[in-house]
């Protein structure tokens, strides 16, 4: 089979156009970013004069910063375009906002939008690689990628791994890019939640196995991580009261004790405390959780600078 | 058709490091305050052997650190496959220090400008100096090196090759023509 190692010029919509060689050599650049993040001069030339276009249609805090701190510690520039205050209000649609941006130089795009397909939709006007930063319920890759990177850093691999996710399956869009990427790193996942939450055929479709008791879920789980109870899901009738939800699927130490004793905890963040994690289990020396912020910023600069270095796609055998 | 022909053998290769070792302590009055940095790949070993020659003739204890520097290359937008990078390994505070740098190779001077950058990102050090095992002369910059093993001056279609045992099977210095 042939597979370019060489990342220049590829867009990332989600992670099934990548292989498991691709994602490896993310990581291995994300190893050496996170050293020059931990300098006392974080800041490498490497991507002088290139500009990223930052576009946030939906809000964010940790991952516009981390796209943003990632862009400029490579030296390139960022400009950043939420929709609140732009030309959107006017009337102005995704077609024309991003021509008007591509006119003035942008070498890469990194969108978010409550929509899925938003970021195929840019990379179709701008004709530059797009990094997807989370489109509707589909996939937020990044995430994912940063997930993986923090479980690889401390594992060495994911091959054999049972992982269990925990929490609002439906509506998120880390677990699908998770999902793949873990899936295709060879570990084994289980996803675990209310059956309100739960989507249809999570099974046949991902290869995941689905659990509706937490003890269950994470029995001798190597990796346990909670996703946010959006809090609006209550009022839309998927789940009776946030004190029954942390009473089945809140992960406790009692919980946590059966799981394997070197167990990761994560959460993409950010957190409820005391609803789908206690702070017992948040801030205990199992938790990764900060981490993965740090391991964030590097992650993203390794996609930025495989993917902004070099000349475009040269297949190789 | 290609061309090889064997510039340095094994032998020759050592009693050139001994005598850069000897040159280095001289020129610095000992080895007070030395730290030595290999740029990667073969700068790395190098360093290392220098180090330990450098710690056998005056009984201290020299610091060896490796330096990548792939994210300060200037043609990063023209090289088609994508470089592994490796670990820099500066285990050392450099502010104030007295640093060697060492690579194989000295031609264009394009990778010293990198890593001369690449070091300056860490610290302040008190004053940088370069050894390098083969000077080809082809230089695009203008960077010397303070210490060199030999001078080699080659065309710019000739390629040199260091190979060193930690890396490849042998030590020796290979001129190759295409």
């Amino acid at each position: 089979m042939k597979h370019t190692l060489n990342l220049t010029g590829r867009n990332l919509f989600d992670l099934d156009d990548y292989s498991v060689e691709e994602i490896e050599k993310i990581f291995e650049t994300a190893k050496v970013m996170k050293e020059i993040n931990s300098r006392e001069y974080k800041k490498i030339p490497t991507l002088r004069g290139k500009t990223v276009a930052t576009l946030f249609f939906e809000d964010s805090t940790r991952t516009r910063i981390s796209f943003e701190l990632a862009t400029t510690r490579l030296s390139a520039d960022v400009v950043s375009f939420t929709s609140t205050g732009s030309s959107l209000k006017k009337g102005e649609s995704i077609q024309d906002t991003v021509y008007t941006l591509n006119a003035m130089g942008i070498d890469l795009y990194v969108v978010r939008h409550s929509c899925p397909g938003v970021p195929q939709l840019v990379n179709k006007y701008s004709n530059k690689p797009v990094l997807n930063a989370g489109d509707g319920r589909h996939a937020h890759p990044t995430q994912a990628l940063l997930d993986m990177f923090s479980i690889w850093e401390k594992k060495g691999s994911l091959k054999g791994l049972k992982v269990a996710i925990v929490g609002d399956i439906l509506h998120s869009r880390v677990v699908r890019s998770n999902l793949i990427g873990m899936k295709k790193m060879g570990a084994d996942v289980v996803v675990c939640g209310p059956r309100t939450l739960m989507p249809p055929k999570i099974e046949e479709v991902y290869g995941a196995t689905c659990e509706y008791d937490l003890k269950t879920a994470i029995k001798d789980a190597d990796v346990v991580m909670a996703l946010r109870m959006q809090l609006e899901r209550q009022t839309e009738g998927l789940f009776p009261g946030l004190g029954e939800y942390t009473s089945r699927y809140g992960l406790s130490n009692k919980m946590l004790e059966f799981a394997k004793d070197d167990v990761l905890v994560m959460h993409p963040g950010p957190m409820n405390r005391g609803v789908e994690i206690l702070p017992e289990v948040a801030d205990s020396e199992h938790s990764i959780i900060i981490e993965q912020v740090t391991n964030g910023v590097a992650v993203r600069m390794a996609l930025l600078f495989l993917i902004l270095g070099g000349k475009p796609g040269r297949e190789v055998a | 058709m290609s061309t090889k022909k064997r510039i340095l053998d094994e032998k020759e290769m050592e009693r050139i490091l001994k005598r850069l070792a000897n040159e280095v302590i001289e020129k610095n009055k000992g080895c007070e305050g030395l730290y030595i940095v290999g740029i990667h790949t073969r700068g790395v070993p190098l360093a290392k052997r220098i180090a330990h020659y450098i710690e056998k003739f005056e009984n201290e204890k020299i610091h060896v650190g490796s330096l990548d520097i792939t994210l300060y290359r200037d043609d990063l937008a023209y090289i088609e496959h994508q470089p592994v990078i490796q670990d820099s390994i500066l285990n050392f505070d450099i502010e104030g220090k007295h640093i060697l740098l060492i690579d194989d190779v000295l031609n264009t001077g394009r990778t010293a400008r990198a890593a001369l950058n690449a070091i300056l990102d860490y610290g302040r050090p008190a004053f940088i100096q370069l050894l390098v095992i083969i000077d080809r002369g082809n230089r695009e910059l203008p960077i010397q090196a303070d210490f060199v093993g030999k001078h080699l001056p080659t065309a710019k279609i000739e390629s040199v090759q260091v190979h060193l045992k930690e890396v490849d099977e042998a030590d020796e210095v290979l001129i190759i023509k295409d």
